[in-house]
């Protein structure tokens, strides 16, 4: 399984070949262009080392060296899929799955594969203009190699109820494999909808699922975007999502991560837009020799746009855990607000964490404040506990979850954060890995 | 408000007050870095081979090494070639007392505020001043040395107390450490050396000034202060530079090492030449600082005032080995016109019960950039370390910048560590609130800073909390619209 580097290279390269190919003759030009650019860049730029600032404490190195294919199309296992999710689009690995799709969605809304002839229209004029790949080798290698991916339409003041889901699920094969799912969102002015990605896994084996979303939310639009990550531990998932926030829209989005041996997120988004406001909800759940790693970074390009961050972390075991958020105020962007925290919860003497807050500040009228701790269970509540006949590790369990459960607390879609909220407990409960414990 | 402007406009042009040259006769080598050279500034301080040794080693290694870039700062690319390592007011031999000394290098540090014969007989602030590249008059030595403390210009320690500077030199920034401090390790000239022996608490401040003369100089100083057990020091450094057009390169070490219980107080006000308003000239400022508390319930305080430089690139860091050793760093940095800083502090946690604070203060005017950049590391071994942290920065103006980049890593679950930071400009409404009862806008904002700064100058020793005081109020003339 482990091969060279440039054994590993030379596959990569196989498979942009084969992208090429396959999509020539029915891809509009522009995006052929865009892959043999991303193609290029992701060849000059390499997978990053740990010298490289962005990547500094994620490690890279063993994706870099296996031997990953192209996935293969895969019969996916039933019941895997959530009964709550009813408007939905399905991958699995990395492919367009109608019969587990919707038919039908929602007034207003248009979704389907980004192949489906019906979207031709937005994802020639829109795909691949937010997330930028110039700096980002995994951005690069996604563009050059996506072989489908979810578009969703939103039309103009379409109210939208049902939460729309796009489910990715990976099934995992003999061999090392590689899928790289795209998702385009265009939110038209004044719409209002909720987005919901769930990244699954089904069955045993390596594979790196590299993923970008682009969300673009025009004027006063009300978006909830979800990303929940909850793939095997054999798999390693790399995502970008890429906001981009036109006058007045307003985005929510939450990042769950709990799968995958390495995970790495990249959420950014650019206020572009007078009054543009958006909200970064963040949970990391990682034990084992898991590594997560979530990097952030609000653009703030116009005044009066503000921001709040809320990234919280519980590391157990050997887990290693990484965040790094980045307020980037632009010359100009007067009253900007923004306010960042990241706090972590240590639960084992193995467990580290790398945190790395950030403010690049280039105007004067604006409040910024970051915050960021790292610290444990407080020996008193526990003590609390057991003073009523709580056992230790009920306790541990408890404070952790409440710890944790704010952020769940911030979603809107009732189903999701009751699951989220048992995943939660579930994760929190088998303490094989707590270290010291009672 | 326009008028105000245009009255802080005038106020912004007033001359950078420590900008005159000193016309004495200086003994320099030509410009240029090579082996030769360094032979040469060996030679002319009398030093013993192992030093010679010492910085041919440095020199050959700094040859491999590469300028850093990571730093938040933008400058033309130095010609390392085109400096002049060494400058020394001409005299014939080294002054007995302050009576031999140049008369005209006193004069100079009249003008600077510091006379030392006053200071010697009024203050009882002990003072080393260094010129260019040499220390040219420590005072109040001997009283110093009954109590068996050893306060003097680095060369003389050479010679005299070889075994302790051998002992200590490059133990706690080795020559390898970084491209500036490998520069300085080969070409360094003087500085000051302070050892305080086991239990004795240094009954006065000692101090030393650095004014950097001749032109095309570079200044590479180093100072090394040792506490052995149970001994307190509090340390202060000063600088100044003249007025010139073409940047100076002060590249400085500072080494700190604190034994069992005992305690440094490390305190800076740098105040080079920060180049005009458009940002011609003005000193480069890439220091090394570093504190190490090797002893159990050892402690090193670092406080600054950074207001000159047009660009500064420093981190005093401590390195938190002893068990229950505190390391602290106080900061406040202002950065004017074109001026840039990147500077923050490493707190490495080693030991078991070690705690560390830090409290930065970023004020940037006029196109000023200012960085904060710190790393908080706690390792495995450090049970039970704490650590707070809180950095704030002001904005006065639209063109400038503040950034902040913590670097927090933790590998011990039982660490509590954190961060905090703000960046706003100064309330409209506080502003509003001084002016209401006749305070002037200049008035109001000088109070409203030096409230913000408080913090941080209250860790200053009274003498240097005036004059900082002082110091920043005339860094930020001009800066309010």
């Amino acid at each position: 399984m482990a091969a060279s580097v440039k054994e590993a290279q030379d596959l990569w390269l196989d498979a942009f070949l084969e992208a090429e190919q396959r999509w020539r003759d029915t891809e509009p030009a522009r995006l052929r262009k865009l892959r043999a650019e991303a193609w290029d860049r992701f060849r000059s730029l390499g997978f990053p080392t740990t010298k490289h600032e962005e990547w500094k404490y994620t490690n890279v190195a063993p994706l870099a060296r296996t031997a990953f294919r192209t996935a293969e199309p895969a019969e996916p296992a039933a019941g895997v899929l959530p009964d709550s999710a009813v408007a939905r689009l399905v991958f699995v690995n990395g492919r367009f799955e109608e019969r587990l799709s919707s038919a039908s969605w929602p007034a207003g809304v248009r979704a389907g594969s980004l192949r489906d002839l019906s979207l031709r229209a937005v994802v020639e004029e829109r795909l691949g203009c937010y997330a930028r790949f110039d700096q980002h080798p995994f951005v690069a290698l996604n563009t050059a190699l996506f072989e489908d991916g979810a578009v969703v339409e939103i039309a103009r003041g379409a109210v939208v109820e049902q939460p729309l889901w796009i489910i990715h699920l990976a099934v995992p094969s003999g061999q090392p494999s590689a899928c790289h799912p795209r998702v385009l969102v265009a939110a038209g002015e004044q719409s209002q909808a909720s987005v919901i990605e769930l990244y699954l896994s089904a069955g045993q084996g390596i594979f790196f699922t590299n993923a970008v979303t682009e969300l673009a939310a025009a004027q006063d639009a009300i978006i909830e975007h979800y990303r929940i990550q909850q793939e095997a531990l054999s798999a390693y998932h790399v995502a970008t999502v890429q906001y981009h926030q036109g006058r007045g829209a307003s985005i929510l989005s939450h990042n769950v991560a709990f799968g995958a041996g390495l995970a790495r997120n990249d959420v950014n988004s650019v206020l572009d837009g007078e009054g543009a406001e958006c909200i970064l909800n963040g949970l990391y759940v990682a034990g084992g020799e898991q590594l997560v790693d979530n990097h952030t970074a609000l653009d703030h390009a116009q005044p009066h746009t503000s921001s709040r961050e809320f990234y919280k972390g519980v590391l157990d075991g050997k887990a290693t855990g990484v965040f790094n958020g980045k307020i980037m105020v632009r010359p100009g962007a007067q009253k900007t607000d923004a306010i960042q925290s990241n706090k972590n919860l240590l639960l084992s003497p193995e467990a580290s964490i790398n945190t790395k807050p950030q403010l690049e500040i280039y105007a004067d009228d604006v409040r910024c404040t970051h915050g960021a701790t790292v610290g444990q269970l407080d020996e008193e509540a526990i003590f609390y506990f057991r003073t009523r006949g709580i056992p230790r590790d009920t306790a541990r369990e408890l404070l952790t979850f409440a710890f944790a459960a704010d952020v769940l607390g911030r979603m809107k879609v009732e189903p999701v954060r009751e699951q989220l909220e048992r995943e939660l407990f579930r994760r929190l409960r088998p303490s094989g890995n707590r270290g010291e414990g009672a | 408000m326009s008028t105000a402007i245009n009255n802080i406009e005038e106020l912004a042009l007033r001359e950078y007050k420590y900008g005159f040259v000193t016309e004495i006769e200086e003994e320099t080598v030509p410009p240029g870095l090579n082996e030769d050279i360094i032979r040469t500034i060996s030679a002319k301080k009398n030093e013993p081979e192992w030093l010679l040794e010492w910085r041919l080693r440095a020199y050959r290694h700094w040859l491999t090494m590469e300028e850093p870039k990571w730093a938040n700062v933008h400058y033309p690319p130095i010609d390392y070639q085109a400096i002049r390592y060494y400058a020394a007011p001409k005299r014939a031999r080294r002054p007995k007392s302050l009576d031999e000394v140049d008369p005209e290098i006193l004069r100079t540090y009249e003008r600077l505020g510091i006379p030392l014969r006053e200071q010697e007989l009024l203050a009882g602030v002990a003072v080393d001043a260094v010129f260019d590249s040499v220390s040219v008059a420590t005072t109040f030595k001997e009283k110093l040395a009954e109590l068996g403390i050893i306060f003097c210009s680095f060369s003389e320690a050479v010679q005299e107390h070889p075994e302790l500077v051998r002992k200590y030199l490059g133990s706690v920034v080795p020559y390898t450490d970084n491209f500036f401090a490998t520069l300085n390790s080969a070409v360094f000239s003087d500085g000051s050396f302070c050892y305080v022996p086991k239990g004795v608490r240094c009954p006065m401040e000692l101090s030393t000034y650095f004014r950097i003369n001749a032109r095309d100089t570079g200044q590479f100083e180093r100072t090394l202060i040792i506490a052995d057990e149970g001994a307190y020091v509090s340390y202060l450094e000063g600088c100044t530079a003249p007025i010139r057009d073409t940047n100076q390169l002060h590249a400085a070490v500072v080494e700190l090492i604190a034994l069992d219980n005992a305690e440094i107080k490390y305190s800076t006000v740098q105040n080079w030449y920060p180049g005009d308003k458009e940002g011609r000239g003005g000193i480069y400022n890439f220091v090394t600082k570093r504190g190490k508390c090797l002893g159990v319930n050892s402690k090193i305080s670092w406080t600054q005032l950074e207001t000159g430089s047009a660009i500064t690139w420093k981190y005093p860091s401590c390195l938190l080995i002893g068990e229950n050793s505190v390391g602290e760093f106080y900061s406040v940095a202002v950065t004017n016109n074109r001026q840039q800083a990147d500077t923050g502090t490493k707190m490495i946690h080693i030991g078991k019960n070690t705690r560390s604070t830090i409290v930065s203060k970023g004020i940037s005017a006029g196109h000023g950039q200012n960085t904060y950049r710190g790393m908080v590391k706690i390792l495995k071994t450090a049970d039970n370390a704490r650590n707070y942290s809180q950095c704030d920065s002001l904005l006065i103006g639209d063109k400038c910048g503040a950034h902040t980049f913590p670097y927090l890593e933790v590998k011990n679950a039982t660490a509590r560590v954190e961060h905090e930071a703000t960046t706003s400009k100064i309330g409209e409404d506080q502003l509003f609130y001084c002016q209401q009862r006749g305070i002037s806008k200049e008035d109001a904002v000088n109070l409203i800073v030096s409230g913000f700064c408080k913090q941080v100058f209250k860790e200053l020793p009274m003498e240097f909390a005036v004059e900082a005081q002082k110091l920043l109020s005339i860094s930020l003339e001009g800066s309010v619209g």
